[in-house]
C-alpha cells in the first residue's frame, strides 16, 4: 500500500524538542486515512516488522523482545525521506569502521562473531550519586525504546541512513544522578583482545580502551541516544552490540560502540582519534562542510551504497541537517578552532 | 642458461596475463556485487595497492638477475615498469570519478591543497616520466643519461610509500610489510651487498653437488 501525503504533514526532525511527546508519522498517516489512534497504534508494531522483512533474525536476550513490541516506530524521521532512504541493512553491517575488529571496512562483518554481548554490564561513575554496575537490561528497562532514523555521516566523507533503536542517553544520565562537577561525560568500548582481535595486532596505534566523549549539554540534547538495535531488531555484533552511542550530528567516530563504561567527569575527556592525530580530529567533531579534514573536503559526501556509474556525491549540511536542533549548542564558538 | 626463443616469448604472455589478473578479479567484485557499498573506492584502494606490488616487483629484477642469472628477469623490467605506470593512472582515474565525481575544479584544488596528494601526483609524474623515455629510440637519445634518469625509480618508491604512510589511519601493519619490502630492495643495491649476490647462487647450486 502506497499513500502519498503532502511533506508538511510529516514529522520533520526540527519538531524534535525536549518535552514534545513523540508522534509517530505512521500514527498521523493512520489518521489521514481515518483510522481512530488507537487501530492504528495496534497495527503499528506490525507495519515496523515487515518494514524489516528481509532483514535477518538475530539472538536477542529475553528482555529485547518486549521492548520491541513495546518501541516508538518512527520517532524521529528525516524531513526528506525520498533524499534520505534507508541504507540496505546488508550495507549498514557490512561496510564498518570498528578497529578493535580489523581496520578493512568488512573486517567487523567477518571478525565480530567472537563477541560474547550477553550478559553485558555497564559501569557508570565518576560525579555521580547513583553509579555503580548495572546489567544492561536494567539500564534499558526503564525506557521505552524508540526508532530514530538519522543520517550518518563518516568523517571519512561517505555517508548512510541508519534506522536505530534506541533510549535517550538523557534518560541513563539522569538516573544515574550527576553532581554539580559533572561537565562532560566520558565513554569507554570493551577491552578484550581474545574476543577482539583489532587489539591484539601491535601495529594498532589505538590505546585501548576507544575513548569518547561529550559535553554534558551535547548528552543531555534529546537527538543524542543509546542504540540498542537497528532495522527493527538488537544491533548485530559488528554495529556495536549490546549498546552504543549515537550522535547524528557529529561525525561516525563520535559514535563510540559496545560500551562498558560511562563516567562524569569534570575535565574534557581526550577521544582515541583526538589522541592519535590532534590536528586532524577534534573533540567536538560536528559535522561541517566549511571545515575541511586536513587531508580532504567536507564538503560533500558520497551517500552509500553508490555504483561506479553514479558516485552519488551529495553536498554535506551543517551539523549533518541538524543544526536547527543543535546549532544553539554551539553558539559563540569558533568552530573552525573547535573542530 | 640458454633457452629457446619461444619460451621467453611465453614467459612474457604469461607475465602479461598475470598483471591483467588482478584489475579482471576486481572488476569481477564490483560486477557481482562482492565490493561493498562503495565500488569506487574498493578499486581506487584495490588498485593503488596493485601500483605498489607492480614498483616493488619491477625493483626486485635486478636482484633475481644477479642471483640466478636468469635473462628472463630482465626481459619483464619494462612491462612491469610500464604496469606499474598504468596501476598508478587507474589510480588517480578512480579518484578524479568516484571521488571527487569527475568536478575537475576540486582535482585542482585538492592536488594543491593536500600534501598527500602532492606526493601521488609527484610519484606519478616520475613514472610517466620513466614511460615515455622506456623506448628505444629515447635509450639511444639519452645514451648514458637514461640510466642516471630511471634512477628516479627510487624517489617514487619513497614517495609512493610515504604517500600511503599518510593514507593510513590506525593500523601500521600493512604499511610496515611494503616498507620493509621495499627497504630489502635498496639494501640488496648496495654495492657491497650486491657483490655478494651471484655467491649465494653458488651457495643454492652446492648442496646439491653435495647429495649427487
Amino acid at each position: 500500500m502506497l499513500i502519498k501525503i503532502a511533506k508538511p504533514g510529516d514529522l520533520r526532525e526540527s519538531d524534535v524538542t525536549p518535552e514534545s511527546v513523540y508522534l509517530s508519522r505512521r500514527r498521523f498517516m493512520g489518521g489521514v486515512i481515518g483510522l481512530g489512534a488507537g487501530l492504528a497504534l495496534a497495527g503499528r508494531a506490525q507495519a515496523a516488522a515487515s518494514d524489516y522483512q528481509d532483514v535477518p533474525a538475530g539472538n536477542p536476550p529475553g528482555w529485547f523482545g518486549p521492548k520491541l513490541e513495546n518501541a516508538e516506530w518512527d520517532s524521529v524521521v528525516p524531513a526528506d525521506r525520498e533524499l534520505d532512504k534507508l541504507t540496505p541493512f546488508e550495507d549498514a553491517t557490512h561496510y564498518n569502521n570498528f578497529y578493535e575488529f580489523g581496520t578493512g571496512k568488512s573486517d567487523p562483518a567477518r571478525n565480530a562473531g567472537s563477541l560474547k554481548t550477553q550478559p553485558w554490564s555497564v559501569v557508570i561513575d565518576g560525579e555521580v550519586n547513583n553509579g555503580g554496575r548495572f546489567d544492561l537490561e536494567d539500564i534499558a528497562k526503564p525506557s521505552r525504546l524508540q526508532e530514530r532514523i538519522y543520517r550518518l555521516r563518516c568523517v571519512e566523507a561517505w555517508s548512510m541512513v541508519i534506522p536505530w533503536l534506541g533510549i535517550p542517553l538523557g534518560d541513563v544520565i539522569q538516573r544515574a544522578e550527576p553532581t554539580s562537577k559533572a561537565k562532560y561525560v566520558k565513554f569507554e568500548t570493551l577491552v578484550a583482545p581474545e574476543q577482539m582481535p583489532g587489539q591484539d595486532s601491535s601495529f594498532a596505534l589505538i590505546d585501548w580502551p576507544y575513548t569518547e566523549g561529550l559535553r554534558m549539554d551535547e548528552a543531555m540534547h534529546p537527538l543524542a541516544i543509546l542504540g540498542l538495535g537497528m532495522y527493527g531488531r538488537e544491533l548485530p555484533n559488528q554495529n556495536g552490540a549490546p549498546f552504543r552511542l549515537v550522535v547524528p550530528w557529529k561525525y561516525g567516530f563520535k559514535s563510540i560502540k559496545s560500551i562498558v563504561r560511562i563516567s562524569l567527569v569534570e575535565q574534557q575527556p581526550v577521544n582515541s582519534w583526538q589522541a592519535i592525530a590532534p590536528n586532524e580530529y577534534g573533540f567536538y567533531a560536528n559535522v561541517n562542510p566549511q571545515v575541511d579534514h586536513p587531508r580532504w573536503s567536507q564538503a560533500t559526501e558520497r551517500r552509500l551504497p553508490n555504483s561506479l556509474f553514479n558516485p552519488n556525491i551529495i553536498d554535506t549540511r551543517m551539523f549533518n541537517g541538524y543544526a536547527d536542533e543543535v546549532a544553539s549548542l554551539y553558539q559563540g564558538m569558533d568552530l573552525r578552532k573547535n573542530f | 642458461m640458454a633457452m629457446p626463443r619461444y619460451t621467453l616469448t611465453l614467459w612474457r604472455i604469461m607475465v602479461f596475463i598475470a598483471a591483467l589478473a588482478p584489475l579482471g578479479w576486481w572488476s569481477y567484485q564490483v560486477a557481482i556485487n562482492a565490493a561493498g557499498p562503495e565500488p569506487g573506492r574498493y578499486l581506487l584502494l584495490n588498485i593503488g595497492q596493485g601500483i605498489l606490488w607492480m614498483l616493488l616487483l619491477t625493483l626486485s629484477l635486478t636482484p633475481l638477475t644477479k642471483l640466478t642469472r636468469w635473462k628472463g628477469f630482465t626481459l619483464i623490467r619494462r612491462q612491469l615498469g610500464l604496469w606499474t605506470l598504468a596501476y598508478a593512472v587507474l589510480h588517480l582515474f578512480c579518484y578524479a570519478v568516484f571521488i571527487l565525481g569527475l568536478d575537475l575544479s576540486r582535482l585542482g584544488s585538492e592536488i594543491v591543497r593536500r600534501p598527500y596528494i602532492i606526493v601521488g601526483m609527484l610519484a606519478l609524474a616520475g613514472l610517466i616520466v620513466m614511460g615515455v623515455t622506456s623506448n628505444k629510440w629515447s635509450m639511444r637519445k639519452l645514451g648514458k643519461r637514461w640510466k642516471t634518469l630511471h634512477k628516479i625509480v627510487y624517489l617514487v618508491l619513497g614517495l609512493g610509500l610515504l604517500h600511503f604512510l599518510w593514507v593510513v589511519r590506525a593500523d601500521l601493519e600493512q604499511w610496515s610489510l611494503y616498507a620493509a619490502a621495499g627497504a630489502l630492495l635498496m639494501i640488496l643495491r648496495i654495492p657491497p651487498v650486491a657483490r655478494q649476490l651471484p655467491k649465494f647462487r653458488q651457495l643454492i647450486k652446492r648442496p646439491h653437488r653435495a647429495h649427487a
